[in-house]
C-alpha cells in the first residue's frame, strides 16, 4: 500500500481532475432520452421528431386528424429546434449511433440526406412494411433520395423546396415602388435588378433594410447556380469537396459580399432569435422564400399573425431553384417499426402533404398531392392571398436536384458562419473567402 | 481547494491497542480489523466508486481516444500524437483558448475585488444584514441559462437595454456579439452578476472567523480602517482566497453555458468565433463536426491548461501579505 499523505495528493490531483472533466463532460450531454413508446395493450404512441421555424413541418392539422380517428396509434409530435444543421442532425446522429433517443419517425433535410443514405444500419428497411409500392407517389430524384447506398428504401419524401421571393407589400409601396405581385416579378428578372431595387428600396426607407442578412439569398443564389455548374454544391458525385472549385460557390458568395457592401442587409443570420424578432419588429422588407419558408414567416414564432395580409409572394430573381425539402425515415432503434412506417406512410400521403399545404405552405413532393386541386388552385391568406398552389407547383415540376455530399450538412454549417460573419463585420471582405474556403476544408476533414 | 486535503496520520506509525475491544482474542482479530481498518473506507467507498466510474474512467478513456482519429459516423484509426500536433498548430484552437483567457480575466478579477469590497461592507453592522446577505447569493440560485437568456435580451443589437441607453447619451449602438471586446464584456457580466455574491459571501465566512483583537490592537495602535483592511483582513483570508481563485479558475477555464446561449445555443460562439472558449470548441469538434479523437484532445489540453492556470494562480495568491 502507497504511503498516505502520497495517496492524498493523488486524490486531491485526481479530484480536481474530475472537477474539470466533470465540467467539460456536461458540456456536451444536453440530450433528453426520449421513450420509444409505451407497451403494447395501450394504443402505441408513435413519436415524430421535426425540425425547423415557425410551423416547422406543418404537421398540426394532419396529426389532430389522425388522432382523433384512430385509437391503436396516436402520433406524437416533437419539435426539436429549429436549426438543422446546428442542433437537430447532430443530436439526431448522436442518437442513430448509439441506439437510443430517437424518435420513431424522423424528419431529416436534404443536407443529412447524404449522410443517412451510407448508414443503412441505422434504418429500418420501410420495403418490408410494404411501402415500396409508393415510389410512383413521387418523382424520381426524390424516391431515390430516400434509398439507402445499398438500395432498400428508408425515407419517404415529405415537401419540396421550390422557390419564390417573399416580400412585404406595405414597406414597398411606402418607398414608392409597385405593391402587386407580378408588377413586382418584373421588377426583377435577374439578380442585378434585384439590387436596383433594393438600393432604390433603400434610398426611401431607412428603418427597414431590404433583406434580412446575407444567408437566406446566398443558399437561393447557391442552388440556382449549382443547377447550372453540373447539379453539385460542395462536393462532387465522388464526394470530394470542390468548395473551391465550383464557380456555384464563388457567384453566390461574390453576391452575398455585394448585398452587405451596399447596405442592403438587416445584418440578421436566419434561424436565430434576432432574425425572428426581426421580422416582428419589420426589420427586413424581402426574403428568399422556399415553399417552408412561408410557415417560417407566417408562424407565431416569425412575423405572426399580425403582419398577416402585408406580406406577399413573388417570383425570384435568376428564375427558380429548389432549396430544402425532406424526408421521413424510420431508425431501427423504435420498438415499433410497424407502426412507425404506417405513420410516415401517412404524413407522406396525399391527403397529410395536400393538408401540410394548406395550413403552412410546404410544398408536396407527393406528385398526387401536387396535382391536387386543393394545391393547384391554393391562395395562401396570410401572403395577400397569393395563388401560392401555382407559384410552388409549377416550379415543382421543372425541378432540377442538387447533389448533397455526405458531409454537406456539416460543411453548409461552417460556410454560413463565415456568409454571416462576413455580414456583420467581424470577418473583412477581403479575408471572407480565403476563410470560407478553410473552414470548410476543415469541416470536410 | 482540495490541494489542501490534510493527509491525516501517517501509516507507518503502530496501530494503537483498541479500546473498546481490548487486546483482540485470535477469533476476534478478523472482525476487529474489519471494523478498524476496513469499515472506514467502506464508508467513503461510494464516492469513491461514483469518482471511479464518473470522474478516472472518462479521464482514461479520453486520453485513449485523444490518440485516435476517431470519426462518429465513419472510421476509427490510431494516430498517437496526431491529434496533438493538429490542435497545437489549429488556429481555431488558440482562438478558443485567447478568448477563454481573455474573459477569464475580464470576468475574474473585477469579480473577486468586488467580491472581496462586499463582503466587507456585509462584515459591517449595517440594518438588515441577514436580509442582504441573502440577497447576494439570490443570483446563484437562478438558472445559468435564464440568466444569459435574460442578459442576451438586454445586450442585443437592435432592442436590447444597454444599446438603448447608451443610444440616449449619443453613443452609437454596439452589435455585441460581433466584436470581439464587447461580447467577452457582455458574457462577464453574465458570469459575475452570477458567481460575485457567491464568493462575497465565502469571503465573509472567512472575515468572521478573524479575532477582533487584532482589530483593536491595530486601532490603539493608530492603524486606519483602509489600513486594518490591507493588512489584517486580505493576508488573513489567504486560504480562503486560494479556494476562491482556484475554484474561479476552473469555473473560468471551462466556461460554456454563458458564451453558448449568447450565441442562441450554437457552439461556434459568435460568426467569427469572437466568444468561442475552448469547452465550446470541444463540443463544436466533437458533437457538431463529430471528431471525437480531435475533440478528446482538446479536452486534455484544456486539462492540462487548467493545472496549469490554477498552478500560477495558487503560487501568485500565496504571495498575498508577503511576509510568509
Amino acid at each position: 500500500m502507497i504511503d498516505r499523505s502520497r495517496r492524498g495528493r493523488m486524490l486531491a490531483a485526481a479530484a480536481a481532475t474530475a472537477l474539470a472533466l466533470g465540467v467539460t463532460a456536461a458540456c456536451g450531454s444536453d440530450s433528453e432520452p426520449t421513450s420509444g413508446g409505451s407497451s403494447a395493450a395501450a394504443p402505441v404512441t408513435v413519436k415524430v421528431q421535426t425540425f425547423g421555424g415557425g410551423k416547422n413541418f406543418g404537421y398540426k392539422e394532419a396529426i389532430d386528424k389522425w388522432n382523433a380517428s384512430h385509437t391503436d396509434i396516436k402520433i406524437q409530435e416533437e419539435h426539436l429546434t429549429d436549426q438543422f444543421e446546428q442542433v437537430y442532425w447532430p443530436q439526431m446522429i448522436q442518437w442513430l449511433q448509439s441506439g437510443s433517443g430517437a424518435g420513431d419517425v424522423v424528419g431529416i433535410d436534404e443536407g443529412g440526406m447524404g449522410l443517412a443514405k451510407a448508414h443503412p444500419e441505422w434504418w429500418a428497411d420501410l420495403g418490408e412494411y410494404g411501402l415500396s409500392n409508393r415510389q410512383g407517389d413521387f418523382a424520381p430524384w426524390k424516391w431515390d433520395g430516400g434509398l439507402t447506398a445499398d438500395g432498400k428504401l428508408f425515407g419517404l419524401g415529405t415537401d419540396l423546396g421550390g422557390m419564390s421571393l417573399c416580400y412585404r407589400r406595405d414597406l414597398f409601396e411606402k418607398a414608392g415602388l409597385p405593391g402587386d405581385r407580378d408588377e413586382v416579378s418584373k421588377l426583377w428578372p435577374t439578380w442585378d435588378d434585384f439590387i436596383k431595387v433594393g438600393q432604390k428600396f433603400q434610398d426611401k426607407v431607412k428603418d427597414t433594410k431590404f433583406v434580412d442578412g446575407t444567408n437566406t439569398l446566398y443558399n437561393v443564389v447557391l442552388v440556382q447556380e449549382a443547377v447550372k455548374n453540373g447539379g453539385v454544391s460542395y462536393f462532387d458525385k465522388s464526394n470530394t469537396l470542390i468548395v473551391d472549385k465550383n464557380p456555384a460557390i464563388k457567384s453566390a458568395y461574390d453576391f452575398a459580399v455585394k448585398i452587405s457592401q451596399d447596405g442592403l442587409t438587416a445584418k440578421l443570420r436566419n434561424f436565430t432569435p434576432e432574425w425572428n424578432t426581426g421580422m416582428k419588429k419589420s426589420q427586413f422588407a424581402t426574403l428568399g422564400c422556399p415553399s417552408w419558408m412561408l410557415g417560417a414567416v407566417s408562424g407565431d414564432d416569425g412575423a405572426g399573425p399580425e403582419f398577416s395580409g402585408k406580406w406577399d409572394v413573388a417570383a425570384v430573381p435568376g428564375g427558380g431553384g429548389n432549396w430544402g425539402g425532406s424526408w421521413l425515415a424510420v431508425p431501427k432503434q423504435s420498438k415499433h417499426p410497424k407502426e412507425a412506417a404506417a405513420v410516415a406512410d401517412y404524413l407522406t400521403g396525399k391527403e397529410a402533404e395536400v393538408s401540410v399545404f394548406t395550413y403552412s405552405g410546404n410544398m408536396p413532393s407527393n406528385t398526387q398531392a401536387q396535382q391536387d386541386p386543393a394545391v393547384q388552385g391554393a391562395k395562401n391568406e396570410y401572403f395577400n392571398n397569393a395563388p401560392v398552389g401555382d407559384i410552388f407547383a409549377k416550379s415543382a415540376s421543372t425541378l432540377q436536384p442538387v447533389f448533397l455530399g455526405v458531409k454537406h450538412a456539416q460543411v453548409k454549417n461552417a460556410v454560413e458562419s463565415v456568409i454571416s460573419a462576413l455580414d456583420d463585420g467581424s470577418v473583412p471582405y477581403d479575408q471572407a473567402w480565403q476563410k470560407l474556403v478553410d473552414d470548410a476544408v476543415k469541416a470536410a476533414g | 481547494m482540495s490541494l489542501h486535503v490534510d493527509s491525516g496520520p501517517s501509516t507507518r506509525a503502530p496501530v494503537p491497542p483498541s479500546r473498546r475491544h481490548g487486546r483482540p482474542g485470535t477469533g476476534r482479530t478478523f472482525l476487529s480489523w474489519l471494523d478498524l481498518k476496513a469499515a472506514p473506507y467502506l464508508l467513503i467507498s461510494p464516492y469513491y466508486l461514483l469518482f471511479l466510474l464518473f470522474g478516472i474512467f472518462p479521464l482514461g478513456f479520453t486520453l485513449w481516444y485523444s490518440l485516435y482519429d476517431y470519426d462518429l459516423a465513419g472510421t476509427v484509426k490510431w494516430t498517437g500524437l496526431g491529434n496533438y500536433t493538429a490542435l497545437l498548430a489549429d488556429s481555431a484552437f488558440w482562438n478558443a483558448v485567447v478568448n477563454t483567457l481573455g474573459m477569464f480575466v475580464i470576468a475574474t478579477v473585477p469579480q473577486i475585488l468586488l467580491a472581496l469590497l462586499l463582503a466587507n461592507a456585509l462584515n459591517k453592522r449595517i440594518r438588515g444584514r441577514l436580509f442582504v446577505r441573502l440577497g447576494v447569493l439570490l443570483p446563484l440560485v437562478t438558472s445559468v441559462v435564464a440568466v444569459a437568456v435574460v442578459f442576451t435580451q438586454l445586450y442585443g443589437r437592435d432592442w436590447g437595454l444597454f444599446n438603448w441607453i447608451l443610444g440616449s447619451v449619443g453613443v452609437d449602438p454596439i452589435d455585441w456579439k460581433a466584436e470581439r471586446l464587447p461580447s467577452w464584456l457582455a458574457i462577464s457580466t453574465m458570469i459575475d452578476w452570477r458567481w460575485t455574491g457567491y464568493n462575497a459571501i465565502i469571503f465573509l465566512a472567512a472575515m468572521q472567523t478573524i479575532p477582533k483583537d487584532l482589530y483593536e490592537a491595530a486601532a490603539i495602535d493608530g492603524a486606519s480602517r483602509r489600513r486594518q483592511f490591507w493588512q489584517i483582513t486580505i493576508p488573513m483570508l489567504r486560504p480562503t482566497m486560494i479556494f476562491v481563485v482556484l475554484n474561479s479558475t476552473i469555473g473560468g477555464l471551462t466556461l460554456f453555458a454563458e458564451p453558448t446561449t449568447f450565441y442562441g445555443g450554437n457552439v461556434h460562439g459568435g460568426s467569427n468565433s469572437q466568444f468561442q472558449t475552448v469547452s465550446m470548441f470541444i463540443v463544436e469538434q466533437g458533437f457538431r463536426e463529430f471528431d471525437y479523437g480531435y475533440a478528446a484532445g482538446a479536452a486534455w489540453l484544456l486539462f492540462i491548461m487548467i493545472l496549469i492556470g490554477s498552478l500560477i494562480n495558487f503560487l501568485l495568491i500565496r504571495r498575498i501579505g508577503g511576509k510568509k
